[in-house]
């Protein structure tokens, strides 16, 4: 029975499980493929279609910075996605968490870093008590975050009239400037000089480089990092693909989905901060929709509603994808307002595309 | 001290009284519906208005907005106060078709009714008594005037909801004000998006030397813009409604002017006025306007203090 293999002993025999897929065929079976060739198409579009100011300097650091910070919740919202979840509650979470980094700063006259940390501890404890329910009472996460996508906004507006007296928080406009933990959140990397030519008169202007882009490329990697290359990786993505294999192999599925839940949640404070110091100011309309930006961009990244198969990096293209869009129409002739129906129909490519993908990928299985 | 513990309790009593007067005539009920999700900073100041008023004159005041700023939700906010059978309601009218039903329902089952902030043209045929508020289109108008008088030849509205009536009027009025066809951009809500589509669009039509911001946080994300791409104060900015920002805007010489509408007034007349009537049979006989007043350099410094509370 075994002497075919003892025979040699010396040789290996290759494992029929291990061959080595050709390139292409890898490629085209990545989450991402959807949104890198949708992403490449819009750039070509725009280039061809939009005013060459869109891709200066300037301008281009201009929308940047909208996809960055919807990126850095679309990370968030997709590693959720990915554990089997999902999160109507981050844009309430936006708005509680600035609200109380505002009036902490500018009403509890408190330094930034220690507004800083208990408004992300208290966001992170929210996620804590999401999740735990979540888990918990086994109701769906839509229904759980739907009530905390109120509740938080309720308790935002209350708290800013309670404590604030009116629903506009300012007064932090030059913190930025002036303390590193401002900086950090709403500051810039470094500033460049650009020419921006307007009615034939030169402006120099300063281009900064803000640092959500830093706070995206850091989250982005860490996040692929411990998907792809952790043991903790494996778990969410066995949380959300088949959480009852995933318990019967010894996988804590009820603690991996908490952790996303807090990890959503701390996504959600940073923009929070993130647009509380840029502006220096906190409205009762901040982050208002941002969870459905968030998941749509997941969605056009290549992460599935049912869980277990996703990509951070895509949920990035997504987010790219949703900002040029949104802002690149205004950039051309065409009426802005069709931004809406663009984005619409891309969803739905998206997500028909990313599909065929799968079952390509699965051989025909569901 | 005996002396003041004496003073103390008579006042306490003198307070128990009145309270038992108070409760004795059945306080006033006051409904007051507003649109927009909570989310606007202009409308705490209406809210605080009403509340001053109804403890001004002892009446119970509750107030109430759509909790998706949905203006069909807005309708069902003003039958189920309806229901409630209130001695007055207060409400904004953003789009008469929608909310005209609930308003006439509310004005045949007797309830006087005062509308606020928009409606003003649809006030009248709905029954309503009176409308205190800032006629949207002339306030635009008299915008559009003062920055074409400043040297503005092409002018674009920033709007921040596109679905809101009353702000595409500001706009419309703007663009009638420079003698030009409306111009008008869908900014969102979002700071970092109103911010990126302001520059988008001032750097890709080169002939815009004025804008109108018809909100203040979106007056304050435009500041931004203009001071990113070198040209605050170069091109010509005026804002709809005030908050600290806009003020400093207004000092700093980044924006031009804002347009007040006083909305203070919009919350705390209507309670004056619904009380006077209930107790009375007294109506002013016209609408109030409750705006525009223009802020500009000359009289920033006395709005400051009050601006995102009073005024």
């Amino acid at each position: 029975m075994t002497t075919e293999t003892a025979a040699e002993p010396g040789k290996r025999v290759q494992d029929e499980r291990i061959y080595a897929r050709p390139f292409i065929s890898r490629m085209m079976s990545r989450p991402e493929l959807g949104a890198i060739s949708g992403a490449v198409i819009l750039i070509v579009f725009f280039l061809l279609a939009a005013s060459p100011q869109m891709f200066s300097l300037g301008g281009l650091f201009n929308w940047l910075e909208v996809c960055a910070q919807l990126g850095i919740i679309a990370i968030g919202a997709c590693m959720l996605m990915i554990g089997g979840e999902f999160d109507l509650s981050i844009g309430s979470m936006i708005g509680f968490s600035s609200a109380i980094l505002g009036i902490l700063i500018v009403n509890g006259g408190l330094p930034p870093w220690l507004a800083i940390l208990i408004a992300f501890s208290l966001a992170v404890g929210i996620g804590f008590i999401i999740g735990t329910i979540v888990v918990v009472t086994r109701l769906p996460s839509f229904i759980v975050t739907l009530a905390f996508l109120f509740l938080l906004r309720g308790a935002m507006l209350v708290s800013m009239r309670l404590f604030h007296g009116d629903t506009q928080v300012e007064g932090m406009a030059n913190l930025k400037q002036t303390d590193f933990f401002a900086w950090l959140f709403g500051g810039d990397l470094f500033t460049m000089e650009a020419t921006f030519v307007r009615g034939g008169r030169e402006n120099i202007i300063e281009v900064g480089v803000p640092m959500s882009l830093v706070w995206l490329f850091v989250l982005a990697a860490l996040a692929t990092w411990v998907l792809t290359r952790t043991r903790p990786g494996n778990w969410i993505f066995a949380a959300g693909g088949a959480p009852n294999a995933a318990r019967s192999v010894g996988v804590p599925v009820n603690a991996v989905k908490i952790a996303l839940f807090m990890l959503t949640a701390l996504c959600a404070a940073i923009f929070g901060a993130i647009q509380a110091f840029d502006g220096g100011a906190v409205d009762a309309a901040r982050g208002n929709l941002k969870e459905l930006e968030a998941i749509a961009a997941s969605v056009i990244g290549g992460a599935l509603l049912t869980g277990g198969y996703g990509s951070v990096i895509g949920a990035c293209l997504g987010a790219l994808i949703y900002g040029m869009v949104n802002l690149g129409f205004q950039y051309t002739t065409i009426d802005g307002d069709w931004y809406r129906v663009f984005l619409g129909g891309i969803l739905l490519l998206a997500v028909a595309f990313n599909t065929y993908i799968r079952r390509r990928m699965t051989g025909g299985a569901e | 001290m005996t002396s003041s513990l004496r003073l103390m309790l008579s006042s306490a009593v003198a307070a128990g009284s009145l309270a038992v007067l108070a409760g004795g005539a059945a306080a006033e009920t006051y409904i007051v519906i507003t649109h927009t999700a909570g989310t606007d900073p202009f409308w705490p100041v209406v809210q605080r208005g009403a509340e001053d008023a109804a403890a001004a004159v002892g009446a119970t005041m509750e107030y109430r907005h759509p909790s998706a700023g949905d203006l069909v939700e807005m309708g069902q906010l003003v039958e189920a106060a309806i229901q409630q059978n209130p001695d007055g309601i207060v409400v904004s009218i953003p789009d008469a078709d929608i909310l005209g039903g609930p308003i006439r329902a509310a004005v045949a089952a007797g309830i006087p009714v005062i509308s606020i902030n928009s409606g003003a043209d649809v006030a009248d045929s709905l029954g309503v008594l009176m409308h205190v508020g800032q006629p949207e289109y002339e306030a635009g108008l008299a915008g559009g005037e003062r920055a074409k008088a400043e040297g503005v030849t092409k002018g674009l509205c920033l709007n921040q909801e596109a679905f809101n009536v009353a702000l595409e009027q500001r706009c419309q009025g703007y663009a009638d004000g420079l003698g030009l066809e409306l111009n008008m951009i869908d900014v969102t809500n979002d700071p970092a998006e109103i911010k990126a589509r302001t520059v988008a669009a001032v750097s890709s039509d080169e002939s815009i030397d004025g804008l109108l911001a018809t909100g203040p946080h979106v007056c304050e994300a435009a500041v931004q813009a203009l001071t990113e791409l070198g040209l605050n104060g170069q091109i010509h900015l005026g804002c709809f409604d005030l908050t600290p920002g806009v003020v400093q805007g207004i000092q700093n010489g980044d924006v031009a002017f804002a347009i007040d509408q006083q909305q203070y007034l919009q919350g705390y007349l209507p309670i004056i006025m619904l009380d006077l009537y209930n107790k009375y049979g007294l109506l002013p006989g016209a609408d109030v306007p409750s705006g525009p007043g223009f802020v500009t350099t000359e009289n920033a410094a006395l709005v400051l203090d009050l601006a995102g509370t009073y005024r």
